[in-house]
């Protein structure tokens, strides 16, 4: 376990120190932060002294040293426009993020699994196949349209639901404020929420959908249903179980997908979130927040990869986390 | 004089009037970004400028037809051809509660020559010289036409709260670009609201501050919730789901959506940002015959892109100065016509035409990448084959700076609301050393262009500068210096009830102290 552990650790800060190298050597195609901090007209040699003070007329190696010496203390850079350290502004809008990707994972969760095990008890059902035809066209819409669609119908035409920002908050803890303690944090999370699970909720009920078909065919069924278990047990306990092994597997993988899929949603409904954050930076040529950005999902996904496994080993006890042959 | 104060005093009854009467109304507004600091001085750009005029107020503003009006001066003469007199307001009050002096203005004066963004606006000026509390002279080095239009510029800052140090150690007067300062996150102005409370990005929430000098003023906001939304679809939602009540800039895509609305109203008005390609004689020796360009300039019919892909939101352009400005010459039309155009490329050996780079941004100006696909198919019916590039305007500049196509696109709006500010940096044959012509990236030069502009910049009396201003825009005309596309208009939109009309200006700079909501 340790090793396991130590191992993913050491994964975590290659995967980060290739993304910084790799941001860093793109750097120039970013863009001219000058440009977003100065008037027009400020002349040739105010730039040029604003590009000396930041030091961007450095070598890059030597840029890319300090960068790696403040790093190793744990000094990502300073945002150029937040005028703070940039860990603090991702963590900052990290809650929103978060907040919106766990709405919009209960919302796929508790959709998808129930209408995908129904699809695969009752094939033939009307509402079987009606479900399977709505997630193709559903897959097939990019979330932007469906989070302006939501817009133009709940919000313009019927007046319903707010349609952007996150409302008033609840303050938690630190930089977390939360969405799910107000009655208006609700309302304004729900479309954004329903908006980033269209484009996953398909392909978990059809994930769901064919695990369960296969598990419902395999002998350990046959011989459950042959001992003369009830219907209830034997999908519940005996089936649903193992469908689950793949499902979370995709689910992590797509989890870390749902982070870029933010990016999208947080832009159309003004979400304060790191998605956003993100593509103002780019915007912005900001660079030191794009890479503090980069390398934090990195990590991110390597957490979530580990959390996964984890989490496969507990349900499949067979796995060997550390991948030694016995 | 007399009808003046008459005029005032009925100004102030009908404003204590209002002000009794008046209930809390509550604006909260959207535009695409907000300021990037609280620091006035930091940096040059409309947000900066929108926020000055918030929570600051300037000697004199601009009127929405372009004159001057006083402010923080009552009243104003030239001395001498180098000295403009200001008599300051008596008894206006800093957010801080320090009571407006002299001192600020020269406090104030000396910064802004400190300022990266702005000493270039205030190079003519040598000083700022404090002749009693109130009153103040602006000393330039030579005769200069342009004091009024630089102190629409001067926002007096509160000299006591921003002098000393802050808990760092740290000047709290400094101009800090790249990384917080005081200054950038503490305000203290005379403007009509103060601010509350601010979130990078997220939300800044003013208040209408209570000892406001301006008490003829009809506004009736007594707070603003500023919220920036950046896809411009999602800030019409917003209007129109009634989450805002007024918003900026608005997307000529989406007129339609609210002049159709029951809820909210669509206000535009021409604006003063011209939009042009330029030609690099540098880079093509085609584009040093003046006839290849004349030829280009009738190619491009910019009438239907107005019409077309501005959805008629823009005024087709012939020069740079828009009407309204002394350097506007009447006379020069948009010369569409591809007979022409096909003939001159003819006379002057390339009826078979040839190859070019075209580069233009696709997010810094209304509609930029369409509009340079409309050019190159324009072109190609002279036979010229573009070869174009369009991309966000963080790569753009330094391709700009770089000069790395033979045409590239270029928007530009006159910092002192001046003609000559567009030839300066457009048109004057570029100089590294002097900065002239820094944005001209054709290489376009002419002496009497570069000779003439620093003349008028010389020249007091404004019908003698109109002359040559309009001289010198003609001559651009007549040399095809540029391609002159449109003057891109504005827009805003506020839900009924919300009086917008009244405030805004060409400027881009609603002035929301006299906002009145119904």
């Amino acid at each position: 376990m340790i090793q396991f552990l130590l191992k993913r650790i050491l994964q975590a800060a290659m995967v980060m120190f290739i993304i910084s190298l790799f941001c860093f050597s793109i750097q120039d195609t970013l863009g001219d932060p000058t440009r977003e901090m100065a008037a027009m007209s400020m002349s040739d040699k105010e730039r040029e002294n604003l590009r000396d003070e930041m030091g961007l007329n450095d070598p890059l190696l030597m840029q890319y040293g300090r960068f790696v010496g403040r790093a190793l203390q744990g000094d990502l850079g300073t945002s150029y426009f937040f005028k703070e350290p940039t860990l603090d502004v991702i963590m900052k809008k990290l809650p929103a993020t978060l907040e919106l990707a766990f709405a919009a994972s209960i919302l796929i969760i508790t959709i998808s699994i129930p209408l995908g095990v129904f699809c695969a008890i009752n094939p033939r059902h009307w509402f079987s196949k009606f479900t399977m035809a709505v997630s193709v066209i559903g897959i097939s819409i990019p979330v932007f349209l469906t989070a302006l669609a939501l817009i133009y119908i709940f919000s313009i035409t019927l007046g319903w639901m707010p349609s952007f920002g996150r409302g008033e908050v609840v303050h938690v803890w630190g930089s977390w404020s939360t969405n799910f303690l107000s009655w208006d944090g609700i309302r304004h999370i729900v479309m954004p929420a329903v908006a980033l699970s269209s484009i996953m909720l398909p392909l978990f009920i059809r994930l769901v959908r064919a695990e369960m078909l296969e598990v419902l065919n395999s002998e350990y069924v046959k011989f459950a249903r042959a001992k003369g278990l009830s219907d209830g047990p034997v999908y519940l306990k005996h089936a649903l179980k193992n469908t689950m092994l793949p499902v979370i597997t995709v689910g992590g993988v797509q989890i870390g997908i749902m982070v870029a899929y933010t990016i999208l949603t947080e832009s159309v409904f003004q979400w304060p979130g790191m998605g956003f954050m993100f593509l103002e930076a780019v915007n912005r040529s900001d660079i030191p927040l794009i890479i503090a950005y980069i390398m934090f999902v990195g990590f991110l996904f390597v957490v979530v990869n580990t959390l996964v496994d984890l989490l496969y080993g507990i349900i499949n006890p067979m796995v060997d986390l550390v991948g030694r042959r016995q | 004089m007399k009808n003046r104060f008459l005029l005032t005093t009925c100004l102030v009854m009908a404003g204590l009037l209002a002000a009794t009467t008046a209930s809390a109304k509550e604006l909260r507004m959207a535009y695409d970004a907000d300021p990037v600091t609280l620091d006035i001085h930091e940096q040059l750009s409309g947000g900066v400028l929108q926020l000055s005029h918030m929570s600051f107020d300037p000697l004199i503003r601009w009127t929405k037809d372009l004159a001057f009006e006083p402010r923080l001066a009552t009243s104003y003469e030239r001395l001498n051809p180098t000295t403009v007199r200001f008599n300051l307001r008596k008894g206006v009050k800093f957010h801080s509660g320090n009571t407006m002096t002299a001192t600020d203005f020269k406090w104030t004066f000396n910064r802004l020559k400190q300022s990266p963004d702005f000493k270039g606006i205030f190079a003519n000026f040598t000083e700022l010289n404090i002749i009693d509390d109130h009153t103040i002279d602006l000393v330039t080095s030579g005769p200069y036409p342009l004091v009024l239009h630089t102190a629409t510029y001067i926002f007096p800052l509160d000299s006591q709260f921003y002098s000393g140090t802050d808990a760092n150690g740290n000047d709290k007067g400094a101009i800090v670009k790249n990384g917080a300062s005081f200054a950038s996150t503490n305000l203290s102005g005379t403007g009509p609201f103060k601010i509350v409370s601010r979130e990078q990005g997220v939300k800044i929430v003013f208040e209408r501050f209570a000892d406001y000098w301006d008490k003829s003023s009809p506004g009736n906001v007594s707070s603003i919730v500023f919220t920036p939304i950046k896809d411009e679809q999602t800030r019409v939602a917003a209007l129109l789901s009634g989450g805002v009540d007024f918003i900026a800039p608005v997307s000529p895509n989406d007129f339609d959506q609210i002049r159709n609305s029951s809820k909210a109203d669509l206000i535009t008005m021409p604006g003063t940002r011209i939009i042009t390609f330029q030609m690099n004689q540098e880079r093509r020796k085609e584009f040093r015959d003046q006839r290849v360009r004349m030829a280009i300039v009738h190619a491009i019919n910019n009438e239907a892109i107005v019409q077309k892909i501005m959805k008629g939101f823009a005024t087709t352009a012939a020069q740079m100065s828009p009407p309204g400005y002394l350097g506007h010459n009447p006379n020069l039309k948009p010369r569409y016509d591809l007979d022409l155009a096909k003939k001159l490329m003819k006379d002057a050996g390339y009826e078979n035409g040839f190859s070019i780079t075209m580069m233009a941004p696709n997010n810094r100006y209304v509609n930029d990448d369409k509009i340079a696909q409309a050019v190159a198919a324009m072109l190609s019916k002279i036979n010229i084959k573009v070869d174009l590039q369009t991309m966000p305007k963080a790569q753009y500049w330094p391709q700009f700076d770089e000069r790395a196509a033979d045409m590239m696109m270029i928007g530009w709006h006159s910092d002192t609301e001046d003609s000559a500010n567009f030839y300066e940096f457009l048109a004057m044959t570029p100089d590294k050393a002097t900065g002239f012509g820094a944005y001209n990236s054709g290489n376009y030069s002419s002496d009497y262009v570069d000779s003439q502009t620093i003349k008028a910049n010389q020249e007091t009396d404004s019908a003698k500068r109109a002359e040559m201003l309009q001289a010198i825009e003609t001559k651009i005309f007549q040399d095809a210096g540029f391609v002159p596309l449109h003057w891109q208009n504005l827009a805003w939109a506020a839900r009924k009830g919300v009086m917008l009309d009244p405030v805004v200006n060409a400027l881009n700079f609603p002035y929301l102290g006299d906002l009145v909501i119904k």
